[in-house]
């Protein structure tokens, strides 16, 4: 058995997604051009149930970060660490930033999203890389 | 409709209560309450109690009817979760339930305890608040979710930390005098500034303290008042709730506060009053940024001149509308779940000449309150009258 909890529940949707992330990832989109993140059955912006999956663009851009210098216990992450919102146009989405120091990000700076196993946790971490 | 009179205010001071139970620190609040308000237990239809974590902090949940026994009421209770503006909605809906005509004594307000935990568990437990897969996972600690607000603040409308540290000097000023407040000492611009770093671009005296407290208010009907020839002279005339998306990067502008200045909208629409027409207000300053995003989400200041209000004198003691004169959260604390209904209650005193910052407005006659959940995905605002 490869799952080391196999009583855990499945983020449906959400796991998935973050998977993706290694690979580019997407977003959902609405009939009516709404971006969002699954999992979701319906647009939180209008109501429409007519979703598809929809690339997520290779690159997105700072949108607003912080350097946390109290972290959660038993999260991993030794802090300070860059918490960050990074824009990808039809969508936003916030992971720690790799790579880069606090100095060396500021709103606008292109990173590209990717997932690590956090070990600490035994969930899945959205990270951002330089573009 | 019947109006909304508040009877009576309780709390017990805001600080470290390690050796108490939060059953112990409701039931001082609850009995203060009941004694300012010369009302009966017997005669409290309902408890509305707001609670946030103390299934995390005490493990205990189902707190509602535990706190009524506490309280020595013989009522049925309900607790109220909205993060950190649990007791806003709580007193809200008791506001609701007397205005209805279904109740004319209810009991209202929260508890919480958190110095029992430590800074890293704390920093844990609130992060709940925010959007388990989206933020909390990615590292997001409730300081880091307002630094983000911060940064993108600045961004947007320009200002900084010394804009914010005047905000935090000021509510800091405002709590020597307040026997309930956890920080009854000034700080200095300098002393923010040199604090040390939490979440940038925030600081330590950026940020509330942990704290432990309970608040509670009785309500009644207009008529009850009248009948028990009670001294109540303060009404709660509007109530207003607003909601948003849970995660900061589902919102369009990461900058503003709408669920706030939704819940404004509604309250001043409800008690007929415009925001020009209040004389001092208590908002939600679990940090010194969401002070500045909600005097501009209650209309007092257009978009980016809130950072600056602190810092020109117009929501100091002696401004034009004074912000937060019982300490705020900054300085008064913080015990999340109990905050809604410590705000009402020193706003009441305020009105009512009795707390010892009464002496800044006088004449005031218009209050407002404003109570946030998590970054402001729930608020809840309440606009208190002098009716007599
Ligand atoms: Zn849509």
């Amino acid at each position: 058995m490869s799952d080391p909890d196999p009583d855990a529940p499945a983020d449906t949707g959400y796991d998935e997604w973050a998977d993706a992330l290694a690979e580019g990832g997407y977003y959902i989109e609405c009939a009516n051009g709404h971006g969002n993140l699954p999992p979701r059955r319906v647009c939180p912006d209008c109501g429409s149930t007519d979703l598809s999956e929809e690339p997520l663009p290779d690159v997105g851009a700072v949108a607003t970060f912080s350097e946390v210098h109290v972290a959660p216990s038993g999260f991993g992450e030794e802090p300070p660490y860059v918490t960050a919102v990074v824009d990808f146009g039809p969508v936003r989405v916030t992971g720690i930033v790799r790579e880069l120091s606090a100095d060396e990000i500021e709103i606008g700076t292109a990173v590209r999203p990717d997932v690590e196993h956090n070990d600490a946790t035994d969930k899945r971490l959205v990270v951002f890389r330089p573009a | 409709m019947t109006g909304v009179r508040v009877a009576g205010v309780g709390l017990t001071p805001f600080g470290e209560h390690a050796g108490r139970t939060g059953r112990d620190l409701f039931a001082e609040a609850a009995l203060a309450a009941l004694d300012d308000a010369g009302v009966a237990g017997d005669d409290v239809e309902h408890l509305n109690y707001g609670n946030f974590m103390g299934a995390l902090a005490e493990r205990q949940g189902h707190q509602a009817p535990l706190m009524a026994e506490a309280a020595g009421l013989r009522c049925a209770g309900t607790r109220y979760e909205e993060a950190c503006a649990s007791a806003g909605v709580a007193v809200r809906e008791a506001v609701r339930a007397v205005r209805s005509g279904e109740n004319d004594v209810m009991l209202a307000g929260g508890m919480e305890r958190m110095t029992n935990l430590s800074t890293a568990e704390v920093t844990e437990s609130l992060a709940v608040a925010a959007d388990e897969l989206f933020e909390v996972r990615a590292g997001v600690t409730f300081p880091g979710a307002y630094a983000l607000m911060a940064r993108a603040y600045f961004d947007e409308y320009g200002g900084g930390r010394e804009d914010l540290a005047h905000v935090a000097a000021k509510n800091h000023a405002n709590a020597v005098n307040n026997e309930y407040a956890q920080y009854q000492r000034e700080i200095t611009v300098e002393q923010a500034l040199d604090s040390p770093a939490v979440a940038s671009p925030l600081h330590l005296f950026d940020a509330c303290p942990i704290t432990d407290g309970a608040s509670a208010l009785v309500l009644v009907s207009e008529e009850y008042a009248e009948e028990h020839d009670l001294d109540a002279p303060v009404a709660i005339t509007g109530t207003g709730q607003g909601g948003d998306r849970a995660a900061l990067q589902d919102r369009t502008d990461m900058a503003r506060t709408p669920a706030a200045a939704d819940a404004a909208a509604e309250a001043y629409g409800d008690a007929g009053v415009a925001s020009d027409e209040v004389d001092v207000a208590e908002v939600h300053d679990c940090f010194t940024i969401a002070e500045v995003m909600a005097l501009e989400a209650l209309d007092f200041f257009d978009p980016g001149e809130g950072i600056g209000a602190a810092r020109r004198g117009d929501t100091t003691r002696d401004g034009d509308l004074p912000v937060n004169l019982s300490g705020g959260l900054k300085a008064k604390g913080h015990p999340v779940g109990a905050t809604g209904g410590s705000q009402i209650a020193e706003m009441t005193r305020i009105l009512r000449g009795d707390h010892p910052n009464s002496d800044a407005v006088p004449d005031a006659t218009v209050g407002l309150t404003h109570n946030a959940g998590g970054t402001v995905a729930s608020a809840v605002v309440h606009v208190l009258e002098v009716a007599e």
